[in-house]
């Protein structure tokens, strides 16, 4: 990590947002992270989706657990609300915070250890319930805090810094979010700066369950000849389904594309997805075959990345409970106090 | 053979097998004495199960208004072969057996000091009805209607809560009346009269009949909750299902359709209380019913919810611990878990509903003590409270009552450039000023944690800072004294110096007590607790007598323990008076016990216990 913080004062020639924001404006505090930690290029990409987004930064609530990566909410979005819950947690209390305010946009931020161990069952439980959120979980594969003990990701076989070979199964996050209902689910690296920024954009657009698995290469203490989270080892092995394009209105495709390699995906707020497909038998519409394409791939040793699934009429917990358009934050005693009236007769009903 | 005469004072048991319709026909046999104006107080006894095992539903008629449990059962009424052995042994000899006689007992099942009334329920039913469902829930009715003629409850008054009930289901109506006569009619001609009998009488009043789970719901209806998380746990589950039947009424918008509140049955009650605690950072009103062994799960939360000071409102309806413990029986014993959740130096507050009154009143108040505080509020209810219906002095809510919100900074506040530190004591009561997500574009923003940090919210491991942090908390919980529901004071008419402090469900079986101790001559005077942290009456209350006895529904005394660790009193005036069977403390355990110390006491050389 760095000690010295960038100086506040902005570049007059820095670019402004639709909003009136520079990037700049979407920083948080100095990274406390390894210099080199792939978490760090995650916070960058999130600041940059926000800005080309045109979000304004205190409509955002930050979510996150315990661990590496759910330090980072207080290192992007400094104007935003931040919330660093318990280990394992984060789903609950972004799911209450979403239920108070439906306005605001929510993203959590998570890791392998908060997401997959501890808070296995929180995070399908807010898939199941289609929370409208960002989820993000910074994926290396280690409990870096704690220096280097296997995560419930971890391949089988894949070797630690000290040279054991993890005998266990892992936890196929991807999977489970697909499976149980999540309507947004895309891999990433965070290495690769140029497919992040815009699945993290079509995730913040989505309205729905967005789930994004970045493999997030712990410099510490998974980065070795061994590991199936290093730098090298996503690199070598990184087969993209797709790129995305976000673009805001439905514009004319110019671009020549061989027929079939392109899917609009309209979002619920008018928005559209243009997804182009990398590979001809891949379509991220049909959330079983995108399953069974996902682990067909996986098997062989690729990690899948871009955005695997996506369901277009997606829709979130509040429209299944049928919530006040009105941020419940927001009422008083009229509407919610029934009143003296109204108590006189549930009185007189138990007489 | 002795015989048992009472008017408008007797104990009736029913002992039934859970799931054969009982429940209901019990209900009307209760609050058909209700309505000739004669107070009653039921409890119902069950198991941790849906069908076949052995149920009680106990009924204490008493135009005193005692609404404690009682003890002793004057007539049982046995419809369980199970348990028969069991509920005879109970009777108080010179009481009354009712049963079905439709099959012939031996004389061993009997006993020869209790007064026996045989009726062929069984056999009426299969003659009247070829359906056998019919056949089971039409017996209840006809047990019912026997019962009313053999205790001369008039049958109009049976008849017309039939007619609220079955309004519009003309059919059921008539049915009901029909089986009702049938044993009415039977009763008669065929059976002696009993000496247990119900005469009109006019000590209802205004009075409203109702469980404590429903009026809790209904108190976080008024007190504005909108966002509801929860686990289902008995005894507590039916005050979410009370909830959202109330929500259905009054939470919908007549013009959108839409509710205005959001109810979610979470995963768990770690997920429960984590949506309450996201939900209460966020500037919604929410709580979670749960009962103790989800508190246990929910501690880690609440710890958080302390140490980041986010309102939550949690309805704890207490049952027997530890563990799994006794499920479907009541206890206070989770006082302790409750007032110091969590890891570290943490205190909570607490609310001490006696009826559910007091539960409707307590879990509108404790919305906005959350809110005000910014810390989890306990309403400490229980099973006899809750899961049974109770006659009480009717709700009430002040129109010009609206919520209290505490101290949220707002955009305009921010603008004018208030200065916003967080964790920052300004107004020298502990409580510091919050903002919610989304309020101003550059300011006041903070990032909440559980660790560590200073008055501006920025992460800090100094000493200095974490003092100044929790001796902060502390100075909210002593401002919390000064402003949580008071204790209420009993004097006896005469100068004692004996003292006793009660709270919660121990309430009628202590007013009872008291009645009765002073009848013979014993004079105490009594302090009923509504609330930790404790309000500087009571301390003054024990200063002010030798000895207090402290009664309380749990094994450890756990509320003594509460007094002389936050009050410093020397345990040794503190005498405990402890009830921990499942079963709902009676007046007669608490005369017992404090008569025994009594006389205990008159037998020593007086020896001066004074305060520490």
């Amino acid at each position: 990590m760095t000690w010295i913080a960038k100086p506040k004062l902005h570049h007059p020639s820095l670019q402004h947002n639709a909003v009136g924001y520079t990037r700049r404006d979407y920083e948080g505090k100095i990274s406390t992270l390894c210099a080199g930690c792939g978490h760090d290029s995650i916070s960058a990409a999130i600041i940059q989706a926000c800005w080309e987004l045109d979000i304004e930064p205190h409509r955002v609530a930050k979510l996150s657990g315990i661990g590496c990566s759910s330090k980072t909410p207080d290192y992007f979005l400094g104007a935003s609300h931040g919330f660093n819950t318990v280990h394992g947690r984060m789903p609950s209390v972004l799911t209450g915070a979403n239920l108070a305010n439906r306005d605001l946009l929510y993203m959590g931020v998570s890791g392998d250890g908060d997401s997959a161990s501890i808070g296995l069952g929180q995070f399908a439980h807010a898939m199941r319930r289609g929370v409208n959120m960002v989820y993000i979980v910074e994926n290396n594969g280690v409990y870096g805090l704690t220096k280097g003990q296997f995560s419930a990701t971890a391949d089988r076989g894949s070797k630690s810094k000290k040279g054991v070979l993890n005998p266990d199964s892992p936890v196929d996050l991807i999977g489970l979010a697909m499976q149980l209902g999540a309507t947004y689910v895309a891999r990433s690296f965070s290495g690769d700066k140029t497919q992040l920024v815009p699945l993290i954009k079509g995730a913040i657009r989505h309205g729905g369950a967005a789930f994004i698995d970045v493999i997030s290469p712990c410099v510490a203490f998974n980065n070795h000849a061994g590991s199936t989270k290093s730098y090298d080892y996503v690199r070598d092995h990184n087969e993209a389904v797709s790129r995305i394009d976000f673009i805001a209105t439905r514009e004319e495709i110019t671009t020549e594309y061989a027929a079939g390699s392109v899917i609009e995906v309209e979002q619920h707020d008018g928005m559209t997805l243009r997804l182009r497909k990398l590979h001809d038998d891949y379509d991220p519409t049909d959330r079983v075959s995108a399953m069974n394409y996902v682990q067909a791939h996986q098997a062989k040793g690729e990690v899948v990345t871009g955005l695997l699934y996506v369901e277009p009429d997606a829709t979130d917990l509040h429209a299944a409970l049928n919530t006040s358009a009105k941020p419940l934050n927001s009422l008083g005693p009229d509407p919610l106090c029934p009143g003296a009236q109204a108590l006189e007769k549930i009185n007189a009903s138990l007489r | 053979m002795k015989r048992i005469e009472a008017v408008n004072d007797f104990v009736i048991k029913f002992a039934n097998v859970n799931g054969s319709g009982s429940a209901s026909a019990n209900e009307l046999f209760a609050k058909a004495i209700l309505r000739m104006g004669v107070p009653v107080s039921p409890r119902n006894i069950f198991p941790s199960n849906i069908q076949g095992l052995p149920t009680w539903y106990e009924v204490r008629v008493t135009e005193h208004g005692y609404l404690g449990r009682r003890g002793g059962i004057d007539m049982m009424v046995a419809m369980n072969p199970q348990t028969w052995d069991a509920d005879i042994a109970e009777i108080e000899p010179g009481g009354y057996l009712f049963y079905d006689s439709t099959r012939p007992l031996p004389m061993s099942k009997f006993r020869d000091d209790i007064h026996v009334v045989g009726m062929p329920l069984t056999e009426i039913c299969n003659q009247a009805y070829s359906d056998p469902r019919q056949r089971q829930l039409f017996k209840n009715i006809v047990y019912v209607g026997a019962l009313s003629a053999l205790l001369d409850i008039d049958a109009a008054v049976i008849e017309k809560l039939f007619d609220e009930q079955y309004k519009g289901k003309e059919k059921l109506l008539a049915s009901n009346v029909k089986a009702l006569h049938m044993g009415r009619d039977y009763a008669k001609a065929q059976l002696a009269p009993l000496g247990l009998r119900v005469k009109r009488a006019d000590r209802v009043g205004e009075r409203i009949f109702v469980d404590g789970n429903s009026a809790a719901a209904l108190g976080a209806v008024y007190g504005g909750a909108t966002v509801c998380a929860w686990y289902p746990i008995t005894p507590s589950t039916s005050v979410v299902e009370a909830f959202q039947k109330y929500c259905s009424k009054f939470r919908v918008d007549p013009s959108t359709g839409q509710n205005n509140v959001a109810v979610v049955q979470a995963e768990d009650e770690l997920a429960s209380i984590g949506m309450v605690v996201g939900a209460g950072w966020n500037g919604a009103r929410a709580f979670t019913a749960t009962s103790g062994a989800g508190v246990s799960l929910m501690t880690e939360f609440i710890g958080l919810a302390y140490f980041a000071e986010i309102p939550a409102t949690i309805i704890n309806v207490q049952r027997g611990g530890p563990s799994t413990g006794m499920p479907t029986r009541t206890q206070q014993a989770d006082l302790i878990s409750c007032a110091y959740a969590s890891h570290g130096d943490t205190k909570h507050i607490l609310l001490l509903p006696e009826d559910p009154r007091e539960c409707f009143e307590h879990a509108a108040t404790a919305l906005d003590l959350a809110d005000r505080f910014q810390t989890p509020v306990f309403v400490m209810t229980d099973l006899d409270i809750g899961m049974n219906q109770r006659l009480c002095e009717p709700f009430e809510w002040d129109e010009n009552r609206s919520f209290d919100r505490g101290k949220v900074m707002t955009a305009e506040e921010l603008e004018a450039g208030k200065d916003f530190g967080r964790y920052k004591d300004v107004d020298g009561d502990g409580i510091p000023w919050r903002t919610l997500p989304g309020t101003h574009p550059t300011k006041g923003s903070y990032f909440t944690r559980g660790t560590t940090r200073d008055a501006y919210a920025r992460y800090s491991e100094r000493g200095p800072d974490y003092i100044y942090n929790v001796e902060r908390l502390l100075r909210k919980f002593a401002t919390a004294a000064t402003v949580v529901p008071a204790p209420i004071e009993r004097r006896a008419p005469g100068k004692t110096r004996l003292g006793a402090i009660y709270f919660g469900s121990t309430s009628p079986a202590m007013n009872e007590a008291l009645d009765a101790m002073e009848a013979t001559g014993v004079h105490i005077d009594a302090l009923r607790l509504r609330a930790f942290p404790f309000s500087a009456a009571v301390a003054e209350f024990i200063a002010a007598h030798d000895e207090v006895f402290i009664v309380e529904q749990n094994r450890d005394a756990q509320m003594r323990t509460l007094i002389v660790n936050e009050l410093e009193i020397n345990p040794a005036k503190l005498i405990r008076v402890l009830h921990f069977d499942g079963t709902p403390i009676t007046a007669r355990f608490i005369t017992q016990t404090i008569a025994a110390h009594v006389a205990k006491k008159a037998a020593q050389p007086e020896k001066k216990v004074s305060a520490a």
